[in-house]
Parts: C-alpha cells; sequence; structure tokens
C-alpha cells in the first residue's frame, strides 16, 4: 500500500448523496478475477451512453477535472455492496482521496486498505467546497493526513477526525495481515482454548 | 452483580483475540463463506504471499453470483467471464483445501440460503463474508457481516479481523403485525424511516414481540437488509424458534452436543436493564405493505399512498437526489403508487427466496394468471429450497399462472448472469436494492414483498395485498 502524507490537487465536485457501489463499479466488472485495471470502468454508466459515447455533462468527462486527485460528494458515499472493486476503481482512476459528510462502513474500510484517504467534513463544508470545485477555475485544495486538515489558498480551512490507528497505517502504508501476524502467539493460544466451544464449529 | 449485557457485546466479547493499546480489536472469526466474485483476488494475493487458508474447516465455498438459472445455461455458460471465475475458485478450493458447494451440488444456492440451510450458521458465531448481505445469519444470533476482498483474503490467512467497536442499536418492533404485512414491510418500513444511512457504525439488535413471533425465514429477511440501513450487522436473539430450525441440520450439532449447544446458545439474548448506544420503538399495528419508488432503499412509501413531492426534501442536495430518483424512475409526483404498470416480476434473492417466501407467493399466485403484459420469475434461493418446493407442488401452482420457474442463484438480484431488465423495464422485485442499473442498465427497481410481488405480476400493476382474493388454498 502506497503511503499518503500530504496532497494537493484539483477536486471533482459530485453533487450526489448516497453515492453507492453499483454505481462507482458496475456489476459487468466484476467478473474479472485481477485486482487491477478498473479505473477505466468508474461511473461507468454514468460516464457513458449505452452505446458507449462519453457524456459530457458527467463530471469525470469536464476536462477541468482531469487531473483530479480529490473527489467530493455528499453523504452516505459508497453504500451498498461490499465490492472492493469500488476502491480499486476509485485508486485506479488516480483518486487519492474523497470528502464527504458520511461514508458507509464497509467502503470505509476497502478504501483505507488502498490507501485512499477518506475525510468527513460538515455538510455545510462539503456544500461550499462543491460550489467552489465547480466555479472557481482550478480550485485546488489540500489535504494533510498529519494534520488532518483541508485547506485551499483562499482562507478555507477545515479539520477532519481519523482513528489514530488507520491514521498511523495510511502514513506508513502498512500491511494489514503482517500487522495481524504480530499477534500469532496470542492467536495461537486463542484457538486452542477456542476450539473447544463446539458449539461454535462450523461443521 | 455484573453490568447486563447486550447479545451482541456477549458475542463480541467470547471472540476477543488480543485488544492492542491503540488498535482495533483483533477479532476471532468462527466461519467464512466464500463465492466466486468476490475471492479470486483474495486467494491470489495468498498464493503471492505464501501463505495458507488457516482454517479450512471454518470456511465453505459456493457459486451463486455468476451462474445462469437455466438448465442448459448452466451445462455450457456462454459468458466467458464468468465461466472463469467459476472455474477459478474451483481451482482455488482445491489448492487451498476449502469445500464447495458447486454448480451441481444438490446444495448450492445463494451463501446466505444455504449457510443456515445446512445448519452452518449458528447462534453466537461471528460470520464473515465478501457480501454485503452477510447482515442476513444475524437471525440467529450470530454477529455476521459482509467485507471486503483485502478483508477476505486476511480471514483466510489469520481467521481473525481487526475490528473497531461498534455502536449499538436496538429496534424493538412490539404488537401483532397486521394481516398482509410481512418481515419485508418491516424492514422497507425502518430504513424508510430511520434512512439509508440511519445505522451507520451500529450493530441492530431486532427486538420486540412482532420480531419474536417470525419464522427464522422472516428473521432473515430482517437481518438480510440491515445493511441497507447502513448498519454493520443486524442480530435477533436466539430462542425455540431458532433451536426448532437449526434441529437436524446436516452440520448442526447431535445428541448430547446438541444439548450443550443450546444450553451455551440460551445464555446470549440480551439481559434486562443492557444499555444500547440508540433505541426505537416500532408499534407494528401501524405497519402497512410498502413499495419503494426510488432508487435507494429508503425511498419507500405505503401501497395506498403515492409518489411523494421533491419539494419535501430537507435540503438542496436531498431534493436534487430526490428529483434525479424520479426521473430515472420515469414517476411523476402524486401518481397513486397502485396505479404504477410493470413489465417484469423477479421472487428470489437472500431476501426472499427461502421456501416460506415461495409458499407465500404461491398462494397470492394459485389460481390465477400471470398478466398478459408481464413476464415474471421465480428464482429459489438454494437446490434444498428448489426441491422442498416441488415437492410440495410450488412449482407447478407457479407454472400453471404463468410464473417462470427457475434453477437457483442471485439472479435478477444483480444481474450478473443472463437474467436483467431491459433499459426502461420496470420490475416488482423481492431482492433488496433499487440502486440505478441494479437489475440491468436502464431498469427500474421497486421493492416488495413476495405477496406483494406475486400480487403486482398477476394484476399487472401494484395492489394492496391486504384485499387480495385468495383463490385456492396452498397446502404445505
Ligand atoms: S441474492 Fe443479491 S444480495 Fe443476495 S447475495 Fe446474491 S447478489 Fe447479493
Amino acid at each position: 500500500m502506497e503511503a499518503f502524507k500530504t496532497l494537493t490537487s484539483t477536486v471533482a465536485p459530485l453533487d450526489r448523496t448516497n453515492v453507492d457501489t453499483d454505481q462507482i463499479i458496475p456489476k459487468q466488472f466484476l467478473k474479472r478475477i485481477e485486482r487491477t485495471g478498473y479505473g477505466d470502468f468508474l461511473f461507468f454508466d454514468w460516464r457513458q451512453t449505452p452505446e458507449g459515447k462519453p457524456l459530457p455533462e458527467f463530471v469525470l468527462n469536464d476536462p477541468r477535472y482531469k487531473d483530479a486527485k480529490i473527489l467530493i460528494a455528499g453523504k452516505n458515499f459508497g453504500c451498498g455492496s461490499s465490492r472492493e472493486h469500488a476502491a480499486w476503481a476509485l485508486s485506479d482512476f488516480g483518486f487519492r482521496v474523497v470528502i464527504a459528510p458520511t461514508f458507509a462502513d464497509i467502503f470505509f474500510s476497502n478504501a483505507g486498505k488502498n490507501g485512499i484517504v477518506l475525510v468527513r467534513l460538515s455538510e455545510s463544508e462539503v456544500e461550499t467546497l462543491l460550489r467552489n470545485s465547480q466555479t472557481i477555475p482550478g480550485y485546488k485544495l489540500t489535504v494533510s493526513l498529519q494534520d488532518q486538515t483541508v485547506i485551499d489558498d483562499r482562507g478555507f480551512k477545515a479539520t477532519f477526525e481519523v482513528d489514530p490507528f488507520r491514521k498511523y497505517c495510511l502514513l506508513e502504508g502498512l500491511d494489514d495481515i503482517g500487522l495481524t501476524l504480530r499477534h500469532a502467539a496470542e492467536l495461537d493460544k486463542y484457538e486452542t482454548e477456542h476450539n473447544k466451544a463446539t458449539w461454535l464449529q462450523a461443521k | 452483580m455484573s453490568t447486563p449485557k447486550t447479545l451482541f457485546q456477549k458475542v463480541w466479547e467470547q471472540h476477543v483475540v488480543v485488544e492492542p493499546k491503540g488498535e482495533p480489536t483483533l477479532l476471532y472469526i468462527d466461519l467464512q463463506l466464500v463465492h466466486e466474485v468476490t475471492s479470486p483476488q483474495a486467494f491470489e494475493g495468498l498464493r503471492l504471499a505464501g501463505r495458507k487458508v488457516r482454517r479450512p474447516d471454518r470456511t465453505i465455498a459456493t457459486v451463486d453470483h455468476n451462474v445462469p438459472t437455466t438448465i442448459e445455461g448452466r451445462l455450457n455458460i456462454v459468458d466467458q467471464i464468468a465461466a472463469k471465475q467459476i472455474s477459478t475458485l474451483r481451482q482455488n478450493c482445491a489448492d487451498f483445501g476449502v469445500e464447495l458447494y458447486d454448480v451441481n451440488s444438490r446444495e448450492q444456492g445463494i451463501v446466505h440460503v444455504i449457510g443456515p440451510e445446512l445448519g452452518i450458521t449458528k447462534p453466537g458465531m461471528t460470520i464473515v463474508c465478501g457480501d454485503s448481505h452477510t447482515s442476513t445469519h444475524g437471525a440467529f444470533g450470530a454477529l455476521a457481516f459482509g467485507i471486503g476482498t483485502s478483508e477476505v483474503e486476511h480471514v483466510l490467512a489469520t481467521q481473525t479481523l481487526p475490528q473497531s467497536n461498534p455502536q449499538t442499536f436496538r429496534i424493538s418492533v412490539e404488537g401483532k403485525l397486521p394481516q398482509g404485512v410481512t418481515a419485508k414491510d418491516i424492514i422497507l418500513a425502518i430504513i424508510g424511516k430511520i434512512g439509508t444511512d440511519g445505522a451507520t457504525g451500529c450493530v441492530i439488535e431486532y427486538a420486540g414481540s412482532a420480531i419474536r413471533s417470525l419464522s427464522m425465514e422472516g428473521r432473515m429477511t430482517i437481518c438480510n437488509m440491515s445493511i441497507e440501513a447502513g448498519a454493520r450487522a443486524g442480530m435477533i436473539a436466539p430462542d425455540e424458534t431458532t433451536f426448532g430450525y437449526l434441529k437436524g441440520r446436516r452440520f448442526s450439532p447431535q445428541g448430547a452436543a446438541w444439548d450443550k449447544a443450546v444450553e451455551e446458545w440460551s445464555k446470549l439474548p440480551t439481559e434486562a436493564g443492557a444499555k444500547f448506544d440508540r433505541e426505537l420503538v416500532i408499534d407494528a399495528a401501524t405497519l402497512v405493505p410498502y413499495v419503494s419508488w426510488g432508487t435507494s432503499p429508503g425511498m419507500v412509501a405505503p401501497v395506498t399512498s403515492s409518489v411523494p413531492d421533491p419539494a419535501a426534501a430537507a435540503n438542496d442536495l436531498d431534493r436534487k437526489s430526490f428529483e434525479r430518483a424520479l426521473e430515472y424512475m420515469a414517476l411523476q409526483p402524486g401518481t397513486p403508487l397502485d396505479k404504477i404498470a410493470v413489465d417484469r416480476v423477479f421472487i428470489g434473492s437472500c431476501t426472499n427466496g427461502r421456501i416460506e417466501d415461495l409458499r407465500a407467493a404461491a398462494k397470492i399466485a394459485a389460481g390465477h394468471k400471470v398478466s398478459t403484459h408481464v413476464s415474471a420469475m421465480v428464482v429459489p434461493g438454494s437446490q434444498q429450497v428448489k426441491a422442498q418446493a416441488e415437492k410440495e407442488g410450488l412449482d407447478q401452482i407457479f407454472k400453471e399462472a404463468g410464473f417462470d420457474w427457475r434453477e437457483p442463484g442471485c439472479s435478477m438480484c444483480l444481474g450478473m448472469n443472463p437474467d436483467i431488465l431491459s433499459p426502461g423495464e420496470r420490475c416488482a422485485s423481492t431482492s433488496n436494492r433499487n440502486f440505478e442499473g441494479r437489475q440491468g442498465r436502464g431498469g427500474r427497481t421497486h421493492l416488495v414483498s413476495p405477496e406483494m410481488a406475486a400480487a403486482a405480476a398477476i394484476a399487472g400493476h401494484f395492489v394492496d395485498i391486504r384485499n387480495w382474493e385468495v383463490r385456492e388454498e396452498v397446502k404445505a
């Protein structure tokens, strides 16, 4: 996993609430067995017509946001299906940060595992940033994970909460299985004892 | 005296491996269910790192999402990428020693249907699966939740997951359910009330006399859709209904082990006076049959009402989403829901594809005919459900009424196999998600109970099931 420190980038405004993972990566792309190469399919049904013609009004087709590494959206982003392909597609497309008032739980943990920083701001802060990125040409934000801040060069400044352990993992780019295996001895001990609970055996 | 505990707390505490300071708790996982779509990258990760599956005996696999639901389709899967995913799962299970309920197995089915059916799902367990509707298994008093593929790999390798402690939320549904109101209506009402992010970060415990009175099938329908309210998991305390369902199932404990198990499981229910972070009480008598009208499961309304007006939305962004939903669904505010005509009907999925759901739908369909402009299909949740339904003659009732009778799988719940809606088609569906394009690009999904779906197939539009004329008694 790539470590994250700070990032300055243009911001793609997706002014929709309850953006579900079926939209982020539609089901027809879940049949692949690889972990990479999903970027082209991000928001596939919103980006183009059934005939494959790009829909210019969709934000990711707008040349102004071509290099955006920050996505900003309405509340409950990433709801629905548990597909980690949603996180893979966002990161493959180039997004390192998503800003929204709230995120769905499973998406939240999938994003973290793929080095995507999720920033929760208040509804009114999100509305301001949506508006700024829609109306101010070349509008940029700087997200610092270390300081837990989002700032622009016009005086906007917001702070966000992040779980200290998650912050540490993101800053260091740490792999979860490796972290868990530091506790191998405790796990062996627990498991030996737990095996005696026959009523919790699967088969 | 010790502080009274909730069901959730008891299950959680029993599974804590270690609580490292400043880190999430490491939780032991009793069972992982695996399917073809979210597992290939996880097994690949194990291979790359030279890791094994730590507990093949606590891992079970099946194929459900991709499999076609016709016999011919299954013999020769035309979609080469789907076929590859299925054969990859086969190879992975063989390489890593995981038991697989394959396409031809008599026990194949939707992962959340077969776990309980085989008696693999048990009270007090921690259960995960790379699928958000894993919450279904919470109906047994298990702590069950969906995870992403990296987590699938994590559990395969370590049989644990780092988890932060969720909040607890008790939703009590009290009183007697009115006639014609089902478990599906209870959960649609709850999601409509609290919203699709109403329980984010929470584990819900469903309680109250209306929940207690439900069968296991009904309880599973409710826990299944917990995720649609944003919850991490939904749980219902195990009781005699739970034990009655589990007794004698293939992987249920037998003899003395059964008695011991019941003794342990009986200790699980929430104790009087235990504290929840949040509470909500719903009066069952106020519930009616519901229909979803929008593109998010929180957009539901009583069948007796009309498509609501976006002007009522709380803020700008909500109003825009609301308008967008109506545009996508091609609906006008003020249209009575029972005037909305449907083109397709889908009865199935892990929400409502169990035997009791099929019995309920058959009862409505018996002696009637599917409307000439509707195409309707019934897809049993598993091979066992299908066999049982055929034993009871339900397939005959459906076929005589003009429903298509299919092979088990996820089917049109998410349309990853050939069962999909065409653009603009409107469907009454017993599944769990009405997202844009969920059942096929441009398709319009309305979520309802099996009874409401069957009635819509026959009438050609939504109807209030409470006024339905049951023509023939169905003997189960
Ligand atoms: S039936 Fe639908 S919701 Fe259930 S597991 Fe299959 S695709 Fe997921």
